[in-house]
């Protein structure tokens, strides 16, 4: 994925043409198919997102089909390697991140999709594989959303908004502790970000044992003000007591507390981290079960679909065609474009994270960065 | 079970099993009341022997399904997972051909191996991209130096538009420049064998490279630390829990019924509640914004600018622990102490004991076995336990489970998982075995 | 009978309850004289293990003194008292060795280890353990154990030793055989014994004294002969040894004898004991032994049918009617001379009006 596109998906998704309200490809039944099907999902608000625009219209579509919800998506990788080799898959459908999905698709337990046959094309026509674009990052891939890892703050607890991500280096103006996950992607490059090093060069630099080092360094010096998080609800959580002056956490679960929890939080999209949600069907389905995965996954991530995903929850979708059609917030009535992380006031500086560069140093860095956290 | 029944008998029946010998003696042994006869003429001890492999048969065919039940879901898993610790066959079965290249060469002679080994490789890979499998070799070689992953996927992307008839070499380092390094090599050759200990010095913060086997530098040591973090702090909660549990078991073993059974279900109400749950209650309480720092700064025990880190640390780890585990280490001691009679304690009273004389001197040593089970029950949960140190341990309260679980579910390193899993059930079972030495394993009563 | 003055141990007035409600002890006044053997004996519920829990110490006084040589000790602990005690069940520790069990009360008197070597040696020798001294209680048996917990209460050389039904878990064999050792050993070494039981003829073989127990309150202090030939109301006629009862209605008071009538119109003369006066109720007390087959001179002669025979050997059991009680027991000596009963039989039985006590009608 690279910045252009995400660009180009924010000026769109700003745009916001409410004239053209695309219509849902006409489906043909599905034939040879189960009529059962096990999503997998995160549980939560996203799930309930997934739910309400995919899921209810699709059965609407195909009365008869059950659908059977799995939250176990924090673990996909792990348990879908694990029925591979049982032989016994027992999901059908499965929503994970764009990093376990190159994962899956390199251990071969995720089939690989073609976008212009097996995906539906823009209203205009447009092939799959160019209204995704780079967001297909790789073959067993369907993207969904993009999402970032962005910081939010307390207002009622700084002196002066922050403005840039080095605000979480910055003790002596932001006193306090700061919440920050637990796992080396995002963290290092802003630590090497915020010490001098340019955007572009960040990961030539972590490339190397010295810029490795140079990073930890970086966060050695704010170490003992942060609050590790593992789960996307705890920054929410610790900001709304009061425990962490900053965290960063998904833009989804910032909007519910800013937007649905009226909590003093405000957002610093400065440097959010992208990151890619979608789906993967498993390899070695049979026929009928493959077949009604397909189906469903066609029908979910059409144009209208994606963009009405954006009515639940603040996360925009993955196709530049759906951009336009993003509206208003269901229940709220808030106008959702100035909250996608792709629109361009918020998107003005942001990283990219380079999938490919982290399947390979992930195990090391991942090991390093624990044991720099035991020290 | 039948064969091993009669060879544990053999000794016994030996002279009745060698039939000549026997006989030879049946007319004296008779005279002098040798081998005592059954009614039917069978030696006493075959139709013994007989009746009894019947009742035992009956015994085994009525324990056979619970201990196939253990085999298949505790003694298979951690088989399972033994192996897994060593197992590394992937890359012999991918990488046949370029394996037995690699025999010849030799890493310390810091040179790239030649055009032989390349076209090995590419054979190999020919097939492995075609079932999709270069990729897990990738994967797998990945943990042991990284970059490798990358340089297999883009390698297999290029495979098919290589030229075999040109020399290989050049084509898979215009690739990847990796192919060109001796490095890349020797990590293909160190774990080509089918059983490979890079899991467990792995586990063990150990590493060999070039100069063979040692320690990684201090900086990279995680596991050790882990290790030791697990035992000490499991020993302070399994401490704490003895502390907390002790006087509450004793209150419950001597208060009139109905008072020592509210007591009880008190004892009992975590169990109730989800281990989430009450986890998350703890954050509620011991955060610095939370109910325990409001409550001191309220009375004024301290400042609001020094409220007490109690979460997210070794205290969170150890506080909520001994809550969770106090229930484990109470009931033990209950059981036990509603056993000892209320007559030693007086006794010692009447001998002229004073009240500490009496409990350390007669009431504690009697509750040892109590506090044994306890202790060891405690313990080992604690060793295994990684949600809550998870939730409230920060990174100074987590334990290695946190990283066994890691490997599992989210780096996918299961052999490494198996190794620290392994390595964790042979620090238990060496515990054990100094509980034995020291207190003895026959001290441990359960009720 | 003991004075306050010169007892060792005194019971002024002591009351004990649990619940606030009822008293288990009520009114307990008693003296107990140094190197006295003095058995409290009751049926269970009747208050005398509660006695020697409060003298012990593990039971405090509701009210009232306990004395122990003249001071009171209701406010000191147990282990400052000094008190030896065998319990029910021995109480042996059981994670020590016999010579352990036996050094516990020397070692928190701190005393020296010869010292404790030497007397617990002589204690193992006084009930000739001397070969166990390395055992576990566990590998004892009953006897052993018993003895072991006697030698433990006195290895400390207390001037009292309380004894909490120690022979309840012995053979009937080895408890007579242990009821005469520590008699010995009480009179060998002079010390003064509070014994505790529900075993009447432990009570009588062992003690100096026996206080009957019954309902929190003594009903009778006295030796036990005493005891035995003069109970003072029906409870204790009852409670030791066999005992013939036959209630009747005083008719008059004549000097230390008395004349009463039975439901059945016949009248008859008995021992004015414990009887309230002329036209009250009264009930007969006869020891078995010493009611005679055939009418005598002077004695009270009454007719009886014979109901049962058991033959015992040196003597017949039999259990006759007379007065319209079915339960009157006579002892018929298996003498030589002596007729031969037969079931149905009417014959007549006499007594000494002295040998006939009237006492309360409870």
């Amino acid at each position: 994925m690279n910045l252009k596109t995400m660009l180009g998906l924010g000026a769109a998704a700003a745009v916001s043409a409410a004239g053209w309200a695309a219509m849902a490809e006409d489906m043909p039944p599905c034939e040879n198919c189960a009529n059962e099907m096990t999503i997998v999902s995160w549980g939560g608000a996203y799930q309930e997102s997934q739910r309400k625009a995919y899921v209810e219209p699709y059965k609407a579509m195909n009365p008869g089909v059950n659908v059977i919800w799995d939250e176990s998506s924090a673990e996909a990788v792990a348990k879908m390697r694990a029925m591979a080799e049982a032989g016994n898959i027992t999901w059908d459908v499965v929503d994970v991140v764009a990093s376990d999905a190159i994962r899956l698709c390199d251990e071969g337990l995720a089939m690989p999709i073609d976008p212009d046959t097996q995906l539906a094309p823009a209203p205009d026509g447009t092939p799959a594989s160019v209204d995704f674009g780079d967001l297909l990052v790789t073959e067993c891939f369907i993207p969904q959303i993009v999402y970032s890892t962005a910081v939010g703050y307390r207002t009622d607890m700084v002196s002066e908004p922050p403005t840039s991500i080095c605000a979480i280096f910055d003790l002596e103006k932001y006193p306090g502790k700061r919440a920050l996950e637990k796992r080396p992607i995002g963290n290092l490059e802003w630590a090497l970000y915020c010490d001098g090093v340019a955007k572009e060069d960040i990961y030539d630099v972590l490339e190397t044992e010295e810029g490795q080092a140079r990073a930890f360094a970086k966060l050695d010096t704010i170490k003992d003000h942060v609050i590790w998080w593992t789960a996307g609800a705890e920054t929410p959580q610790l900001l709304a007591d009061g425990e962490v002056v900053m965290g960063s956490t998904y833009n989804g679960r910032l909007f519910a507390l800013i937007a649905e929890q009226k909590q003093p939080v405000g957002m610093l999209w400065d440097m959010q981290v992208f990151d890619l949600d979608g789906w993967v069907i498993p390899a070695g389905l049979p026929e009928d079960r493959k077949n009604r995965a397909l189906h469903f996954v066609r029908f979910a991530t059409d144009t209208q679909r994606l963009a009405d995903q954006a009515k639940y929850i603040a996360y925009g979708p993955a196709r530049k065609s759906s951009a336009p059609l993003v509206g208003k917030h269901a229940e709220l009535g808030i106008d959702m474009a100035p909250h996608m992380p792709t629109n361009p006031d918020n998107a003005k500086n942001t990283l990219l994270y380079n999938y490919e560069w982290w399947a390979d140093y992930r195990d090391d860095l991942d090991a390093k960065f624990q044991a720099w956290l035991s020290q | 079970m039948a064969d091993r029944a009669e060879a544990r008998d053999a000794p016994v029946v030996a002279p009745i099993g060698n039939k000549q010998a026997s006989e030879a003696k049946m007319s004296d042994a008779s005279a002098n009341g040798g081998p005592v006869l059954a009614a039917d003429g069978t030696p006493l001890k075959v139709s013994l022997r007989r009746a009894e492999r019947r009742l035992r048969l009956r015994a085994f065919l009525l324990t056979a399904p619970l201990l196939g039940f253990i085999l298949l879901t505790f003694i298979a898993p951690i088989g399972d997972m033994l192996f897994r610790s060593v197992e590394n066959e992937i890359v012999a079965d991918t990488l046949p051909r370029t394996v037995e290249a690699l025999k010849d060469w030799d890493p310390a002679s810091g040179q790239a191996p030649d055009e032989p080994v390349f076209r090995a490789l590419y054979e190999d890979l020919k097939v492995a991209v075609a079932e999709k499998k270069h990729t897990q070799v990738g994967q797998r070689l990945n943990y042991e130096k990284s970059g490798i992953s990358s340089v297999f996927r883009k390698t297999g992307r290029r495979i098919k538009r290589m030229d075999p008839d040109k020399p290989l070499k050049p084509q898979f380092v215009n690739a990847d420049k990796d192919w060109g390094d001796v490095e890349t090599w020797r990590v293909i050759k160190q774990f080509s064998p089918r059983f490979t200990d890079g899991y467990f010095l792995a586990a063990l913060d150990m590493q060999r490279d070039a100069q063979g086997v040692h320690l990684r530098d201090e900086k990279d040591r995680i596991y050790l630390t882990l290790f030791w973090r697990t035992i000490s702090l499991s020993a302070v909660i399994t401490g704490m829990c003895l502390l907390l549990g002790y006087p509450v078991a004793w209150l419950l073993a001597n208060l009139p019924a109905r008072t020592s059974n509210l007591l009880m279900i008190l004892v009992l109400l975590p169990f109730w509640t989800s281990l989430l749950v009450r986890t998350s209650a703890w954050k509620v309480l011991l955060q610095q914004q939370g109910v325990i720092n409001d409550l001191l700064v309220g009375i004024g025990l301290i400042d609001d600018a020094h409220r007490l880190a109690l979460i997210n640390n070794q205290t969170g780890t150890i506080i909520a622990m001994t809550h969770i585990l106090l229930p484990f280490m109470i009931l033990p001691l209950y059981s036990v102490m509603k056993t000892v009679p209320p007559s030693y304690v007086r006794a010692a009273k009447s001998l002229g004991a004073n009240d500490w004389t009496a409990f350390w001197r007669v009431y504690f040593p009697q509750t040892i076995p109590g506090i044994g089970a306890g202790a060891i029950l405690c313990f080992i949960l604690a060793i295994g336990y990684y949600i809550t140190p998870e939730l409230v341990g920060g990174t100074s309260g987590t334990f290695i489970s946190n990283r066994i679980a890691y490997h599992i579910s989210v780096s996918l390193n299961w052999g490494l998982a198996a190794a620290l899993g392994s390595l964790l059930l042979i620090l238990v079972l060496a515990l054990y075995w100094a509980y034995d030495k020291i207190v003895g394993i026959d001290n441990v009563k359960l009720g | 009978m003991t004075s306050a003055d010169d007892a060792f141990v005194v019971f002024d007035h002591v009351q004990k309850s649990y619940d606030g409600e009822t008293l288990v002890v009520k009114d307990l006044n008693l003296n107990i004289g140094r190197g006295e053997f003095l058995t409290m004996l009751g049926p269970s519920g009747s208050g005398k293990t509660t006695c020697l829990m409060m003298l012990a110490g593990f039971e405090t006084a509701t009210h009232g003194d306990i004395l122990l040589d003249g001071r009171p000790i209701n406010s000191v602990p147990p282990h400052k008292r000094g008190i030896g005690m065998v319990f029910q069940n021995y109480a042996l520790f059981p994670h020590m060795t016999v010579a352990e069990n036996l050094a516990f009360p020397l070692e928190v008197r701190k005393m020296g280890r010869a010292q404790i070597e030497e007397k617990v040696a002589r204690a193992l020798d006084m009930v000739q353990m001397s070969d166990f001294a390395s055992r576990r209680p566990a590998q004892l048996s009953g006897g052993q154990q018993q003895r072991i917990a006697v030698a433990r209460a006195l290895v400390f050389d207390p001037p009292l030793v309380l004894m909490d039904e120690p022979l309840g878990a012995l053979d009937k064999q080895l408890r007579e055989q242990m009821q005469f050792e520590i008699k010995h050993i009480h009179e060998r070494l002079g010390v003064t014994v509070v014994y505790v039981t529900h075993d009447q003829s432990e009570a009588l073989t062992m003690s100096d004294r026996i206080a009957v127990f019954n309902d929190g309150r003594i009903q009778q202090l006295d030796d036990p002969a005493t005891l035995y030939e003069k109970p003072m109301n029906s409870f204790v006629a009852q409670f030791i040894g066999e005992n013939n009862k036959l209630d009747a209605t005083v008719e008059a008071v004549e000097g230390e004898l008395c004349l009463v009538r039975f439901d059945n119109g016949e009248t008859a003369r008995a021992l004015a004991v414990n009887i309230a006066g002329p036209g009250s109720r009264t009930r007969l007390s006869i020891r078995p032994e010493r009611v005679e087959i055939g009418a005598k001179p002077d004695f009270n002669s009454v007719e009886a049918r014979v109901l049962e025979l058991i033959y015992l050997g040196d003597h017949i059991r039999c259990r006759m009617e007379v007065h319209g009680n079915t339960d009157f027991i006579v002892k018929v000596p298996n003498a030589s001379e002596h007729a031969a009963l037969t079931v149905g039989e009417v014959t007549t039985l006499s007594w000494r009006p002295e040998d006939c006590r009237a006492l309360d009608a409870e």
